[in-house]
């Protein structure tokens, strides 16, 4: 089979095309959708985002001042961060890591000062 | 000669979702088949008939993992029809640009199962590796590799900028380059490949059209359909030419899918030079009221979308006509008189999507 030896020669001495994943990653695109941050300057509580989130992944509580974020239930859809009015909600460009407890975040606002 | 059933499925190595073929053989040659389905299903119609209609879209994308734009778009045209909304011209090109690219990656994939169906593991590497760019090309443009989100009612969520379309044909160049190295020549001159497809699962043009097959395993066995024709989105523009392949056997049903890859690849260039400047969503408001039929192409065939609305904020009913379901039939009739080797290679040319067939 003389005619495999170029090929043969070249991923002899080529380097690989994947990458040694753990310790070199791909940087996600910087339009990349993943976690969720609320800005608790801007936000007030209007619930918006919870009525719109196809995966019912926040809860907004307006007594306790608090909301309820589940990366886990969170399909990244960046539906709440167009539908905010205070455009209060970015998305990371990273998504939740996985975890062995999947534990909801709580976001604790300020009293309020009116 | 004394029969045998043996139950191929639903737990095999070829398939990447669960399926049973009941297979009835005389020694090692099948003489009848029965498909048992129903492992996974999900109840996707009856949930979004629960959530408000706009939410749906994220929905249905989940129907199917891998062409789960052209569900989005399905559902979002047939709404669109329904309440009477113009779609900017903008956005008909973008829903054009990310519709190719899932059909794109949809058959690269498929590509690389065959390959490793009958052993090839190195063709299944390279097409996977050229499959990558592509994937990279929608987390560039939408923001996630493969369920991109980017349909809503009246337009699209994001736009391409200029400088993004020059990174993208750049990426589409170097996609080709690979393919044409790689992944072509092989397809086209390996030996390997030709003796495990060429013949093998005939689908005749009379029995394609009897039984309703759809996309690549239509087009494999000579007859020109496919629901591009029908001009929705921008296709009318863009101009589109259906692929045929005449033998109807397994080596057709695969170079219908390789053709329509270079096909997609011509068409995103044209969409990404003809698109029109301009808005890229339209704001719609009210509800649903009426019924209709909406229709895309798929990567796999024709996908039907019925939807009733009843002018309240959930829809009445959904409900969704896939390619898989579709072709099941045809699949009944390659199977028999073939070995019980070639079971794998058959099925997979029909490119079986569960997810999709059950919803």
């Amino acid at each position: 089979m003389p005619w495999m030896l170029p090929t043969i020669m070249k991923n002899l001495f080529s380097r690989p095309v994947t990458r040694r994943y753990p310790y070199v990653k791909r940087p996600p695109f910087p339009e990349a959708r993943g976690k969720l941050h609320f800005d608790t300057e801007k936000c007030n509580l209007c619930g918006a985002c919870s009525r719109i989130c196809p995966a019912n992944a926040i809860i907004v509580d307006k007594e306790g001042r608090t909301i309820k974020y589940n990366p886990f239930a969170c399909i990244y859809c960046g539906n709440c961060v167009e539908g905010c009015p205070k455009k209060a909600i970015t998305m990371d460009i990273l998504y939740s890591p996985p975890a062995i407890q999947k534990e909801e975040e709580v976001i604790t606002f300020p009293p309020s000062t009116k | 000669m004394a029969r045998t059933v043996i139950p191929f499925g639903p737990q095999h190595p070829v398939f990447p979702e669960p399926i049973q073929l009941k297979l009835e053989c005389e020694d090692e040659r099948i003489v009848g088949v029965v498909p048992v389905i129903g492992y996974i299903s999900r109840g996707i119609e009856k949930a979004a008939e629960l959530n408000p209609f706009r939410n749906n879209i994220f929905l249905c994308e989940r129907v199917c993992g891998i062409c789960s734009f052209m569900h989005a778009l399905c559902y979002c045209q047939g709404i669109e029809d329904m309440m009477k909304v113009e779609v900017p011209s903008r956005a008909r090109f973008l829903r054009v640009f990310w519709a190719e690219l899932s059909r794109m990656h949809s058959h690269l994939l498929w590509l690389g199962l065959l390959a490793d169906s009958f052993g090839f593991e190195s063709l299944f590497m390279q097409v996977w590796r050229a499959r990558e760019i592509i994937l990279d090309i929608s987390e560039m443009t939408s923001g996630h590799r493969i369920i991109q989100s980017t349909n809503v009612i009246g337009g699209v969520r994001r736009d391409i900028d200029e400088e993004m379309a020059q990174k993208v044909e750049e990426m589409l160049a170097q996609f080709k380059e690979l393919a044409d190295r790689s992944i072509l020549p092989t397809i086209l001159n390996d030996p390997t490949i030709k003796e495990r497809t060429v013949g093998k699962g005939i689908l005749t043009k009379e029995q394609a059209e009897l039984l309703a097959a759809v996309g690549p395993t239509l087009r494999g066995s000579g007859v020109a359909s496919d629901m591009r024709m029908t001009e929705y989105a921008a296709y009318k523009e863009i101009g589109f030419e259906p692929i045929v392949e005449t033998a109807g056997d397994s080596y057709a049903r695969t170079l219908v899918r390789v053709k329509e890859i270079y096909q997609s690849l011509d068409i995103i260039l044209k969409a990404l030079s003809m698109m029109p400047e301009g808005d890229i969503a339209v704001r719609v408001t009210g509800r649903p009221e009426g019924e209709v039929v909406s229709r895309v192409e798929q990567p796999r065939g024709e996908l039907i979308y019925y939807v009733k609305g009843n002018g309240t904020a959930n829809l009445e009913r959904l409900k969704i006509g896939t390619p898989t379901f579709a072709n099941i039939p045809s699949l009944l009739v390659m199977l028999p008189g073939c070995e019980l080797a070639d079971v794998p290679v058959i099925t997979l040319s029909i490119d079986p999507c569960i997810a999709c067939c059950e919803r």
